[in-house]
């Protein structure tokens, strides 16, 4: 094996080679590169049935901040969390659950949160009412059985924020005449997005669904504001020295 | 070859079916056969005392749809969660379906493994351990606990085995632990049982008052109702009073959180203020109420020698002496507001607002109640405060205004209660102390006089006692859970049934705790499974045919007990002289005596309607549901008590239920008022006719402390119930998945507070203490039900989480129903 | 080459079997004593050590991250909290004391993988294969950082075999890993079919890392009786990475110290057990003198002794 070549050539040799080395691996390193940058991209939504444990960044900072190392998985007491698995549609190794099969339930010390060793779930989240994992949304009113006129309201019932992220909002059942029905409401700024109301909603596909939270809400355009809000906010009427003019009515004669 | 008794049946009735898809059947009895091959055909809810009507899909023998009625008066097709997964209940995994015996070598043993065996040897032992109980202790060494959920038919049969044929008076229902408060104080106040309104209350009043009920959870449906009355009539007002808060306090105006037992001084406040704002409708109480005080310091029901039970003067009294108006205002004088606020630690306001309501002649007001009033050591005296109110204003007796007690149970009314399975009653109000009723009862029963003894049987806490004692020794639960849902199981229902003196059989669809500590277990056929009737709350009688098979070798109550009857011979039981007086009955079996009588087997099985199975009747020879019920309706209308009389059995299979008294055939829905009570004369206005005079009592009774309370060992108390998504203990609902995923266990509801002081945090699981027994559990300081500081809340649905075990069995001496809602508990870290 | 179907022949001739495979038997023990550590939480409910290799907490007191990742981390926009940081720091001090590509004979449950398609390969004698520098793992290293850095996630998690077979046999309990037996399958077929040492030798970045934290690493393996050499070349066929063998046992003519100095050299110690004259041992960096006696009779000896 050992050459006998002048050493002049195999100098050559070996520059050559060096340089067809360096353009191969250049060429098969920046390919994989290429390939798991665009794979990352893939992987960076999270699917809507996958919820983040309490205090976890932005998707797309918990994916630069989480090392998948499943501490918080070690530490949530409930069957709760788990690591998603090669193969799955959330991020490999990252910590996620289902409400539908697990919801969180609020642990007061939030032990996955102290689990954490990087921050990918925040610690500046201490108490888990803050927590936003997800918000419900009831997706299907010509289901659920409280729009029915049924007496479920399971949802509501078990929501730990009872009567604060969901309430029961009376109405009329038109359709039963002397009967009321009672619909489920949730309150995004109150919802945790734990998912106890999935998981015990009592329907074969469930009525209402906890979305994370991109996915569950809508957005205004900045480009209008709500009057009653605005001078809810400010305390006054944001134009002020407007006058009232009198009109003329008949009761003016009093 | 041979073919069995159920093949048989249910080919004719496949055949049957098949043939009434084809035929006209007469209008109003033909069931529907859809295009989906699904048979509809009426039927009635399953849980609570509410009675919501159903309509049950069939088809190939399996019950596979349900839904609401869409013209049930009750409901409007509507349902609670319970009510929508009704389909699911009759196919849990683990129904029994053969007679399972306790034995060690092929024989009988107290401490053998359950084995099946077969229906003759299920009633060979217990015939022998019957027949051998009398022999030695005589009838009462025997004893039944039934059920709010025994068909009308059952109830009737088991009271006619027990009292006219085993000769004892050892029957109690579990409706003696939710609804016996409210019967005392309805005989006490009227010699007559059950509410005088109707739901129809609910549309007409213009202010509710709930006192002890979480209509929001346990009556989903009239909870539904009453909101929507609340929602569209202006000035319409709920007012909510509870030890704590529950879900019913959505819909209240007037949130009152009380401190246990202080409902007392808070009625009484109310009729002081009453009195003295010159609110009293004198006219009223004048022409129709007698004014009464009650007997005091009557004890806890305990057993004679407990402390408790020493230190009362009168225990178990229950005498009431007439006194003046005046002496009875001068009796509630010293229930000032000031005193009721600083006693129940409510805001003076909120009383005062809620005494304000009543004495308002412009407002028309339902007073609602359950347990908070029923489970409670002066039930009967708290039921009766009720309707002071109600007599002192006028509010009675009228659409829109009157007292309205609750059943927890289908059939608490329909059963328990009208025909009488309690240790001391006999169908139609009528009880067996009083000869005059005896002797009505042994003329429609034909049996000789001295069979039923004039001594009331054992209560059915009384019973535990008993069995522990081993003083009742061949006992039969039908139809319920007790031994989950009797208090103080640790130390008297469980050494009770396990005592080696006794032989406990138990019948029950399911496995339940109590059937797993008895010896002998009856497979039972249940709900659609036979042809049934259930009485509802508002004196609703509803019927329903028998819509399938029933699994394996199980059987409906109502067969076994008659069946049991053909294994027991008269000469063995009634003594010579009593059977002498009826010589023709001599060497007969009970069967021939009660049932194979001329009377209750006169209707031929060309009777049953085509198309529908009817398991019993095909059995023994004659359509035996209408045989007993027409013989209960002679109770109805040869008994002295007129007031209970039912429409003729077609009637109800033809119908969506009517409201007794049934005369005529019109139903009544408000009792006691003239043209609504056919009882009432014209002109009378109102008669309370119970009495002879007419007239109701006002009876007065004070306020006395509660058996146990909170102290520095057991610094909680502990309140007990349940919760929508299951029901009473759990058996039916518990096996349906997604009830079982909407509230799969038990827990302790707890303020917060209480939590904090203890280092406990929600979700801790903990040590739930009493001087009784411990369980573990998990708190809850967030929730549905949010107890004040110093309590705690558990539902006792959860077969792993006996909450009995910690219940103190103290009763209301009168009623003699455990108060599940007071006794003193610790919570500790587990 | 046919001597190397079997090196350590001569050894376990030797030597005994069990001294010719001690440090390959330490290996195990300790790459499998690494998952046991991690096993007896979730099996008996005493957590000795918590996560993953990512991050871990040792009886809940100790620390551990993986520098490496916290490097992904850290360009990819996230600064990591204290714990993670006195993790990777006490990671890197011990791994610069004992050797960076320790990690990788002695932790990484990728290793076992590799070198079995590696004994599997000699056994069949499979040859050849795609041949390219070892230094691509480099590359590799220096683009999941880069990738790290554009997309702003640890993309380089999504696929590193060492923490996916070691978060499968950790969380999946060893049975339950799931579709990390298709990565640890994929790795497998890669060193057996696609080319000699190709992952753990040529193109894991994890490696790479480590190595460079070797750089001064005290604990090194030297080939302090190199004259005693017969050349029967069975390190050279055991070696994960043989090229780092020849500066020091061939480099006596050349003055070279008889230390193995290169950043690869994994600590494996796989050389020692399968030498027949025990050439190598293990000592420290400083242990470099150039010794120009031979002592023939103490290899006698020493065979004697064995």
């Amino acid at each position: 094996m050992v050459s006998d070549k002048p050493i002049e050539r195999s100098r050559v040799n070996n520059r050559r080679r060096f340089l067809a080395d360096t353009a191969r691996i250049t060429c098969g390193v920046a390919i994989f590169g290429l390939a798991l940058g665009l794979y990352s991209k893939q992987g960076r939504s999270l699917p809507a049935t996958a919820l983040r444990p309490p205090g976890a960044l932005s998707e797309e900072d918990f994916l630069g901040a989480c090392v998948r190392c499943g501490q918080c998985v070690r530490d949530c007491p409930y069957p709760t969390l788990g690591l998603a698995e090669l193969g799955g549609e959330v991020t490999v190794g990252t910590p996620f659950f289902t409400a539908r099969e697990a919801p969180c339930e609020m642990c007061e010390d939030i032990p996955c949160i102290a689990a954490c060793p990087t921050g990918a779930l925040d610690p500046g989240v201490t108490d888990i009412d803050d927590a936003r994992m997800g918000l419900a949304v009831l997706v299907d009113e010509e289901n659920c059985l409280a729009f029915l006129g049924l007496r479920c309201e399971v949802c509501y019932r078990v929501c730990p924020l009872i009567g604060k992220a969901i309430t029961l909002e009376h109405q009329r059942n038109p359709r039963a005449g002397m009967l009321a029905r009672f619909l489920p409401t949730v309150h995004s700024d109150r919802c945790t997005g734990c998912g106890k109301c999935e998981e015990t909603c009592v329907l074969d596909e469930a009525a209402i669904k906890v979305f994370p939270i991109e996915l569950a809400k809508g957005k205004r355009g900045s480009h209008y504001r709500l009057g009653w809000g605005e001078k809810q906010k400010a305390g006054k009427p944001r134009v002020s020295g407007i006058i009232e003019p009198p009109s003329r009515r008949p009761e003016a004669r009093l | 070859m041979t073919i069995s008794r159920r093949d048989f049946i249910k080919t004719n009735a496949a055949l049957a079916a098949a043939a009434a898809v084809g035929v006209t059947l007469p209008a109003g009895e033909s069931a529907l056969a859809a295009d989906d091959g699904i048979r509809w055909d009426k039927g009635v809810c399953r849980f609570c005392g509410t009675g919501c009507g159903e309509l049950i899909g069939v088809r190939n023998d399996k019950i596979v749809a349900v839904q609401g009625d869409p013209d049930s008066p009750v409901n409007k097709g509507l349902n609670c969660i319970k009510g929508y997964f009704l389909a699911k209940i009759m196919y849990g995994k683990d129904r029994l379906t053969k007679p399972l015996l306790r034995m060690k070598n092929g024989k009988f043993d107290k401490n053998g493994e359950f084995a099946p065996v077969s229906w003759d040897q299920a009633f060979d032992i217990m015939a022998e351990k019957w027949t051998a109980a009398i022999k030695k202790n005589g009838p009462t060494s025997i004893g039944m606990f039934g059920s709010g959920q025994w068909t009308i038919f059952e109830g009737y049969a088991a009271v006619k085995l027990m009292k006219a044929g085993l000769g004892s008076n050892n029957i109690d229902p579990n409706a003696r632990h939710c609804m016996a408060s409210a019967v005392g104080a309805f005989m006490r106040a009227f010699a007559l049982d059950e509410p005088m309104g109707c739901y129809d209350d609910l549309e007409h009043a213009d202010a509710f008052v709930l006192w002890g009920s979480n209509m929001a959870e346990m009556h989903p449906i009239l909870y539904s109702r009453m909101a929507n009355t609340r929602l569209t009539k202006p000035g319409c007002e709920v007012h909510v009073m509870s030890t704590f808060r529950h879900r019913n306090f959505d819909l209240s105006d007037n949130d009152i959180i009380f401190t246990p037992q202080t409902d007392l001084v808070i009625a009484n406040y109310i009729a002081n203020y009453i009195i003295q704002n010159g609110a009293v409708n004198k006219e009223f109480m004048d022409k129709h109420i007698n004014v009464n005080k009650t007997t005091t310091d009557i004890g806890y029901g305990l057993r004679p020698g407990h402390p408790l039970q020493k230190k009362a003067k009168n225990p178990n009294k229950g005498k009431f002496t007439k006194i003046s108006f005046d002496e009875y205002a001068k009796l509630v004088s010293e229930y000032t507001l000031e005193k009721a606020s600083k006693m129940s630690g409510v805001a003076p306001e909120k009383l005062e607002r809620l005494a304000k309501l009543y004495a308002d002649p412009n407002k028309k007001v339902v007073s609602f109640w359950t347990m908070g009033c029923n489970q409670h050591t002066r039930g009967v005296w708290m039921n009766g405060l009720i309707y002071n109110i109600h007599f002192l204003v006028g509010k009675i007796s009228e659409p829109g205004n009157g007292p309205f007690s609750l059943t927890g149970q289908p059939s608490a009314c329909g059963t328990a209660r009208e025909v009488g399975t309690f240790a001391h009653r006999l169908p139609a109000d009528l009880v067996v102390k009083k000869e005059g009723h005896r002797k009505v009862a042994e003329k429609i029963w034909n049996i000789p006089p001295g069979v039923i003894p004039p001594k009331p049987g054992f209560h059915a806490v009384l019973q535990n006692r008993k069995l522990k004692d081993g003083k009742l020794n061949a006992y039969w639960v039908m139809c319920t859970n007790n031994l989950q849902a009797a208090p103080n199981m640790n130390e008297e229902g469980y050494p009770g049934y396990r005592n080696p003196k006794n032989f406990i059989v138990v019948s029950d669809p399911y496995p339940t705790v109590t059937a797993m500590a008895a010896d002998l277990i009856l497979p039972t056929a249940m709900w659609m499974e036979k042809e049934g009737a259930y009485g509802n709350a508002e004196r609703r009688t509803q019927f329903w045919r028998q819509q399938v098979s029933s699994p394996g070798e199980s059987q409906s109550d109502m067969w076994q007990i008659v069946e049991f009857s053909k294994r027991l011979k008269v000469d063995d039981i009634w003594p010579a002289d009593v059977l002498a007086k009826k010589p023709e009955h001599k060497g007969k079996t009970l069967y021939e005596v009660l049932f194979a009588n001329g009377q209750v087997n006169k209707f031929p099985l060309s009777e049953l309607q085509p198309g529908f199975q009817n398991d019993e009747s095909h059995d023994f020879g004659f359509y035996v549901q209408k045989g007993l019920f027409e013989e209960y309706r002679r109770f109805q209308f040869e008994g002295p008590k007129k007031g209970h009389e039912m429409a003729p059995f077609e009637t109800y299979h033809k119908n969506r239920g009517m409201r007794w008294p049934v005369i005529d055939g019109k139903e009544t829905m408000w009792r006691y008022r003239e043209d609504y009570d056919p009882h009432v004369k014209k002109g009378e206005g109102v008669r309370f006719y119970g009495r002879k005079d007419g007239r109701a009592n006002l009876i007065f009774a004070p306020y006395e402390p509660p058996a146990e309370s909170p102290d520095k060992e057991y610094d909680l108390w502990l309140v007990t119930g349940r919760v929508l998504e299951h029901w009473h203990s759990g058996t039916m609902t518990r096996r349906v998945p997604e009830l079982y995923r909407a509230f799969p266990n038990a827990k302790v509801y707890m303020n917060p507070a209480d939590a904090r002081a203890r280092e406990l945090r929600c979700g801790d699981e903990v040590k739930l203490q009493t001087r009784r027994g411990e369980l573990l559990t998990r708190i809850e300081t967030r929730g549905r039900n949010k107890p004040p500081e110093g309590m705690v809340f558990i539902p006792f649905f959860d077969a792993s989480q006996l909450v009995n075990k910690l219940t103190l069995d103290a009763t209301d001496p009168l009623s003699k129903e455990a108060d599940f809602k007071k006794c003193a508990c610790r919570v500790v870290e587990a | 080459m046919s001597t190397n179907l079997h090196p350590g022949r001569e050894a376990t001739a030797e030597k005994g079997w069990l001294a010719a495979h001690k440090w390959l038997l330490l290996r195990r023990a300790s790459q499998l004593f690494v998952i046991g550590l991690f096993l007896v939480g979730p099996l008996t409910g005493f957590w000795f050590a918590k996560g993953s290799l990512a991050a871990s907490m040792i009886l809940n007191t100790l620390p551990l991250s993986d520098p490496f990742i916290m490097a992904q981390s850290f360009l990819a926009g996230h600064v990591p909290q204290t714990t993670a940081l006195v993790g990777a720091a006490i990671v890197i001090a011990f791994y610069m004391l004992v050797g960076g590509r320790v990690y990788c004979s002695w932790v990484c449950p990728v290793n076992i993988v590799t070198d079995t398609a590696q004994w599997l390969r000699r056994r069949m004698d499979i040859e050849g294969g795609v041949r390219y520098s070892r230094r691509t793992r480099y590359w590799v290293m220096a683009m999941t950082l880069v990738v790290a850095f554009t997309t702003g996630t640890i993309a380089w998690e999504l696929v590193n075999p060492v923490t996916v077979i070691f978060r499968g046999l950790v969380f999946g309990l060893v049975f339950g890993m799931g579709v990390a037996w298709v990565v640890v399958l994929a790795v497998f077929l890669l060193d057996l079919f696609v080319g000699n040492r190709a992952w753990c030798g040529h193109l894991c970045p994890v490696g790479a890392f480590y190595s460079l934290l070797g750089r001064t690493s005290l604990l090194r393996v030297k080939t302090g009786r190199r004259e005693a050499c017969d050349d029967c070349m069975d390190c050279f066929a055991v070696c994960p990475e043989p090229h780092v063998i020849t500066p020091a046992l061939r480099g006596a003519d050349r003055g070279a110290g008889p230390v193995i100095l290169a950043l690869n050299c994994t600590n494996c110690g796989r050389c020692i057990d399968v030498c027949a004259p025990n050439v190598f041992t293990f000592t420290t960096r400083f242990d470099d003198k150039v010794d120009s006696h031979a002592r023939p009779q103490s290899t006698v000896l020493s065979r004697e002794v064995a």
